[in-house]
């Protein structure tokens, strides 16, 4: 199978500070990839690398087969899009303005869109629902809603890989599920390789078919989420106590926190 | 359905086209008032070349208002579209045309010119242009390399620039005998009385290249709105497209401010106006700036100059006086 990312010896360092140290991994195309770990601990410079915003001091990256320097930011923007954390904007576009951005890299300098394009950008809204919100300007939704509007823009730039830093960090309960589902069904119906930075391991049990588990710019474990997500390995991570047992809806670990006053309950199971 | 059309072609030529009717009615209209009599018919008439009676008409129309009015849509054109440059450029609603220095300089190059008593043109105009174009060669080896991407470095090293300039402007102000004072804060407030046909259209021919490179840029701005980062995972050269905007936006205000002086207000508030009206697509705004923004600065200047009884008032103080609160107006409005 063809390696949608594949890195080899990264890493990177902002002036004196080492991020990320030697890294090497790779992601199959078609997978859910999720990439967790303590604040700190180099998952959105890793993204921001991948993406090609930040140029790493050594090491080689792959995308699709093909070297990452090899690309034209056109061509990249072709294969990744990145949705990022929400983004206050100042400048009040409509809805169908954001989408239909996702296109420029396949047009002319100016962008100018024909009947295909928007034919494209209605799909993507009505494929995360928010083709009722066509019209709207940015600053009149809410933060689910947002999301929604830039992961359409994602899909509008028709790319092979999808990026997402910390999708779920600013939705309720409900929008983090429907943020997630959706990412999951467009990697079934459309075959995109998803791969998202978290910092919920429980979502990330949930969806992922694959897990990274970065600390301190090193991996700390990579595989199926049920070899990763160990409480060994978790607590040794995050530094706290927790408690790791199989979610009582599926076969998918589950995290649970423990306070300090419970410390000696967790002792007693 | 409001975009039944989904052509933002279409859009840029109906917003262009009922500006330019704008400006073309402004223009005319500034034309004919004048302290010398308001005569539309016999402007016209004198314009179209079918008139030939009255020649003393002929000179006023040809060699002082036609020129000064030109110069007014040039000047209300750049300043806008230097505005709404670097608004996107510095993602800051506050930004301003001269907001990286170019006042300072181009201020400190026209009083030393003053004081050296050069004449208005070649000589106060080419010491502003240089005091402008330094300013922008300090600018950008002060935030030389990666740092000029981020906003706040330039936003920054622009307004401490401003600052130090006017702290000079103020020394030289302070040392100058009460004669020269009044040139001194004619030009600080920005005067469009020094114009004639030749000066301003080589300033047309400078400064139409300038309008063509920020359209063909105008879908790039577009995309910097949504941060340099998204910008690049969305193809966009994001160095090469800000230095190419900074140094042509630089430059093209530059060439206005050595002709005028600091005409304030016009580049702050039309780009806001424009874009309260017609929405955040820079390649709508683009040209509805230009256009725009020359209407603006020509009906500005008419009043300035029909308003006083003696003498004249500078333009920068009508473009204030009226941008201001008409602004406030249509904010509130747009809160609603």
């Amino acid at each position: 199978m063809k390696k949608a990312v594949e890195i080899k010896g990264l890493s990177f360092s902002y002036s004196d500070n080492e991020i990320l140290k030697n890294l090497s991994f790779s992601v199959p195309e078609g997978e859910f990839f999720i990439i967790i770990g303590p604040n700190g601990s180099g998952k959105t410079t890793l993204m921001k690398i991948i993406a090609g915003i930040l140029n790493p001091q050594k090491g080689g990256i792959q995308i699709l087969d093909r070297p990452l320097k090899e690309y034209t930011r056109k061509d990249l923007a072709k294969t990744i899009a990145l949705v990022p954390q929400m983004a206050a904007l100042d400048f009040p576009f409509t809805v169908t303005e954001l989408v239909l951005m996702g296109r420029s890299p396949h047009l002319s300098m100016l962008g100018f869109e024909q009947e295909k394009d928007m034919e494209i950008a209605r799909n993507a809204m009505a494929l995360t629902g928010i083709d009722q919100l066509a019209h709207r300007t940015l600053d009149q939704l809410s933060g689910g809603e947002c999301q929604r509007v830039f992961i359409a823009r994602a899909i509008c730039q028709e790319p092979k890989i999808i990026l997402l830093d910390e999708p779920t960090a600013s939705l309720d309960l409900a929008h983090q599920v429907k943020v997630m589902d959706l990412m999951e069904k467009l990697k079934k119906e459309i075959g995109f390789t998803v791969i998202v930075v978290s910092h919920d391991v429980n979502l990330a049990a949930m969806y992922g078919s694959h897990l990274l588990l970065l600390n301190a710019g090193i991996i700390a474990s990579l595989g199926k989420p049920k070899d990763v997500l160990t409480c060994h390995m978790l607590e040794k991570t995050y530094n706290c106590n927790l408690l790791v047992d199989e979610s009582p809806v599926g076969s998918f670990p589950r995290v649970t926190l423990v306070p300090q006053s419970y410390n000696r309950a967790l002792n007693n199971l | 359905m409001k975009h039944k059309t989904p052509f933002v072609l279409k859009r840029i030529m109906v917003v262009s086209l009922l500006l330019l009717l704008l400006l073309l009615i402004t223009m005319l209209i500034g034309i004919s008032m004048g302290s010398t009599g308001n005569r539309v018919k016999a402007v016209l008439q004198s314009l179209f070349g079918e008139g030939g009676t009255d020649s003393m008409l002929d000179t006023i129309v040809w060699q002082i208002r036609f020129p000064r009015v030109l110069l007014a849509a040039l000047v209300g054109a750049t300043l806008s579209l230097g505005g709404l440059v670097f608004q996107a450029l510095l993602r800051n609603p506050l930004a301003e045309p001269y907001i990286l220095g170019i006042s300072g300089g181009s201020a400190i190059g026209a009083i030393i010119g003053i004081l050296a008593g050069l004449s208005r043109f070649p000589g106060v105009s080419f010491t502003a242009f240089l005091g402008s174009i330094a300013t922008l060669v300090l600018l950008l080896m002060m935030s030389s390399g990666q740092s000029i991407l981020k906003k706040n470095t330039l936003l920054l090293s622009g307004v401490m620039v401003n600052a130090f300039c006017s702290a000079i402007i103020m020394f030289l102000v302070s040392m100058t005998q009460n004669a020269k004072l009044h040139n001194i804060i004619f030009w600080l407030m920005g005067d469009l009385s020094m114009s004639d046909i030749g000066q301003v259209g080589i300033l047309a021919a400078t400064l139409l290249p300038c309008f063509i490179i920020i359209f063909l840029y105008s879908h790039s701005m577009n995309l910097l709105l949504m941060g340099n980062e998204m910008a690049q995972t969305m193809g966009v050269n994001i160095s090469s497209v800000t230095t190419i905007l900074l140094v042509t936006t630089s430059f093209m205000v530059s060439s206005t401010v050595c002709h005028c002086g600091l005409l304030g207000f016009v580049g702050l508030v039309m780009p806001h106006l424009l874009r309260l009206i017609l929405g955040s697509d820079h390649r709508v705004l683009v040209p509805a700036c230009i256009l725009g923004g020359g209407a603006y600065m020509v009906l500005c200047d008419l009043l300035a100059r029909l308003l006083p009884q003696q003498g004249e008032m500078p333009a920068g103080v009508i473009t204030a006086m009226i941008g201001a609160p008409l602004f406030i107006y249509l904010l509130k409005r747009s809160k609603r």
